[in-house]
């Protein structure tokens, strides 16, 4: 009988299938994984001790940056944070408004994955047709924020921009067109042959094993947990009628299956959105220095993300602190990586939607 | 630039950046603003790229990463470096982890700011670099060097 | 709307038998977490119930301490738990993966962990 051998591979930090960097040791038994360490900390600028040198307000430009992708979800969090500190509620106008910011930039999020996730299977010409219409997306962004990737819109106690009825629809109308789009894409990404070969049964990752090793959002979805930050009813989701995007297949097709879903979704409740917004403020006057502790939970594109800060009566925060989804489905990644060969690892990585800059920030 | 003599490979880096120029430079390569037509591919493989794009600061540990690649590159090359944090270390400047701009820890010629930069001003930025490398490329004809 | 959640301040020495209690009724681990303080640190540990209830444990630890890891009730606790040994200087024992403090491989040693008071 021939042994098989064993031989331990370094995936990264460069690598071109990765977008951002990341490393894995790989302990191969010839073509098959054995084992998966990850090693963090190329992305690492530890912004949470900037808190030291930025004040309470100059911080919210900072946080924003701790990752371009989801931008406007983490200025909302710290915003929605320190508010609770201030125990101040925020006009319904603004609460609707970052609602339906937020699930714009679900939408590009997922448009951005999935044009990954193509591009990882080497199907170009569907890359190319998902960032086309994340474009148009990125076009909404730069018509009611002025920016592209960093919005900086949101301030503590609401939001510096409004926008008017007439570009609230205009949006509605291009989302309209968009979906007949996106529903021609979502027939390659469900029902395509080769698509279906590449995904069905990639990385299984049952219930018992979501819960416990702490995966989120559409991740845990698509292991049948029914959970959604959202219905928690933070901004003004509680008015908004949606239901919960699941799967029971566990495996990378279940989790294109959620997000494909989840931007249909994302546009139904932006639609709703636009008809309720109702007139007002935009924002209210904040005073005085933070003191306390509160915790916010929000649901990004990846999944749940919790912010926590603690003010001491000064300008200057104790602490923040941001944990994002992709840390803790980071054990889920290398706990679906064993028995998996070699050339399915890039694609196994994609199926988690890693950010590596929010993890290590 | 009236026309290029070549078509430049590009291959780009993520130091500790947010994220939001990489997309940026992802978007460049995609329908809209199309850097293909320049006839600019992106690469994976350093030893085939002539044009290495680099985002975000440098920190202590992608340092040795970053002049691994640049090592790798062959002559002649040119480091792009796009966003404020690649020019100067940005917003993260002050952070204990960040040792500043790209040009700490390896020679950089072209320069592009903005938070995050815009596609535009990176396809500049390229285009920019394209010329340094065509100077370059001349340049080590001059010397006889082994450029053919 | 807000939503609400529950602080519930413990004792250290009961974190491992809390954690699996949480861990036998189905909750899940959603984040861990450390906030220094002269000479010691605060740590959170919070988990979201089945019905996505969101309840956070608290606790206080000095320098000298050691802790039980729970990364073997709850497997994604080996970041965190890594973590904040290696920025805070929080003593963790047992962790299933332990990095030994190169999680991030920084050149500063515990820059989170807050100098003791003088006269201490």
């Amino acid at each position: 009988m021939i042994m098989s051998k064993r031989s331990v591979i370094p995936f990264g930090p460069q690598h071109p299938v990765l977008p951002e960097p990341i490393h894995l040791d790989l302990v191969l038994e010839d073509e098959k994984i054995i084992e998966a360490i990850p090693s963090i900390g190329y992305v690492h600028r530890r912004l949470e001790k900037l808190i030291d040198k930025r004040d309470f307000k100059d911080y919210l430009y900072v946080i924003e940056r701790l990752c371009g992708i989801c931008s406007f979800m983490h200025g909302m969090g710290y915003c929605e944070a320190v508010e609770r500190v201030f125990d101040t509620e925020i006009p319904d106008r603004a609460k609707y408004l970052r609602m339906i910011w937020c699930e714009m930039s679900r939408i590009h999020s997922h448009l951005l994955w999935l044009g990954l996730l193509a591009d990882a299977f080497g199907f170009d010409a569907l890359f190319m047709q998902c960032w086309r219409m994340r474009e148009k997306v990125l076009d909404m962004f730069e018509a009611s924020t002025g920016g592209r990737v960093i919005f900086s819109v949101n301030t503590i106690g609401g939001v510096r921009k409004d926008m008017s009825k007439d570009m609230l629809k205009g949006f509605v109308n291009e989302f309209n067109s968009m979906e007949k789009e996106i529903r021609r894409l979502t027939d390659v990404f469900l029902h395509d042959y080769s698509v279906e070969t590449r995904l069905r049964g990639l990385g299984i990752l049952t219930k018992e094993d979501a819960l416990r090793f702490g995966a989120v959002g559409p991740m845990m979805r698509a292991s049948s947990i029914a959970q959604d930050t959202r219905k928690t009813g933070y901004l003004a989701y509680n008015d908004i009628d949606f239901d919960i995007i699941t799967s029971d297949e566990c495996d990378g097709y279940a989790r294109c299956f959620v997000r494909i879903n989840e931007i249909f979704q994302s546009i139904n409740i932006i639609r709703q959105a636009v008809e309720k917004i109702p007139d007002g403020q935009i924002s209210v006057p904040i005073k005085g220095n933070p003191d306390g502790e509160a915790f916010v939970r929000l649901e990004q594109p990846r999944g749940e993300a919790i912010y926590y800060v603690k003010g001491n009566g000064t300008k200057f925060l104790d602490r923040v602190r941001v944990r994002t989804p992709t840390f803790t489905n980071l054990t889920s990644l290398i706990n679906i990586l064993p028995g998996s060969e070699l050339a399915d690892v890039g694609l196994q990585i994609l199926t988690i939607d890693p950010c590596v800059s929010c993890t290590e920030r | 630039m009236s026309k290029m003599k070549k078509s430049p490979w590009i291959m780009h880096y993520d130091g500790a950046s947010c994220n939001g120029c990489d997309i940026e430079v992802l978007a460049c390569l995609t329908p809209l603003y199309d850097v293909e037509r320049f006839g600019v591919i992106n690469t994976g493989n350093p030893k085939h790229a002539d044009i290495l794009l680099i985002t975000g600061g440098i920190n202590t540990q992608c340092e040795s990463v970053v002049k691994q690649i640049y090592s790798q590159m062959a002559e002649p090359k040119v480091v792009v470096a796009v966003g404020i944090c690649a020019c100067n270390g940005g917003v993260f400047k002050d952070c204990y982890n960040i040792k500043g701009g790209v040009d700490t820890t390896i020679p950089v010629d072209v320069y592009v700011p903005g938070c995050a930069a815009r596609p535009e001003s990176i396809i500049d930025g390229v285009v920019k670099a394209v010329d340094i490398l065509e100077e370059k490329y001349e340049n080590m004809k001059k010397k006889g060097g082994k450029a053919h | 709307m807000r939503e609400n959640y529950k602080i519930i301040d413990i004792s250290y020495s009961d974190i491992t038998d809390i954690m699996l209690n949480c861990q036998k009724q189905g909750d899940r681990l959603v984040q861990m977490h450390a906030v220094s303080i002269p000479s010691g640190a605060i740590l959170y540990y919070s988990v979201s119930t089945g019905d996505n209830e969101f309840v956070t444990y608290k606790t206080q630890v000095s320098d000298d301490v050691v802790l039980p890891s729970i990364s073997s009730i709850y497997p994604n606790a080996i970041l965190y738990e890594n973590e904040m040994k290696e920025l805070f200087g929080v003593n963790i024992d047992c962790i299933s993966l332990d990095y030994n403090n190169r999680l991030y491989r920084i050149n500063v040693e515990t820059p989170f962990k807050k100098p003791a008071k003088e006269g201490e």
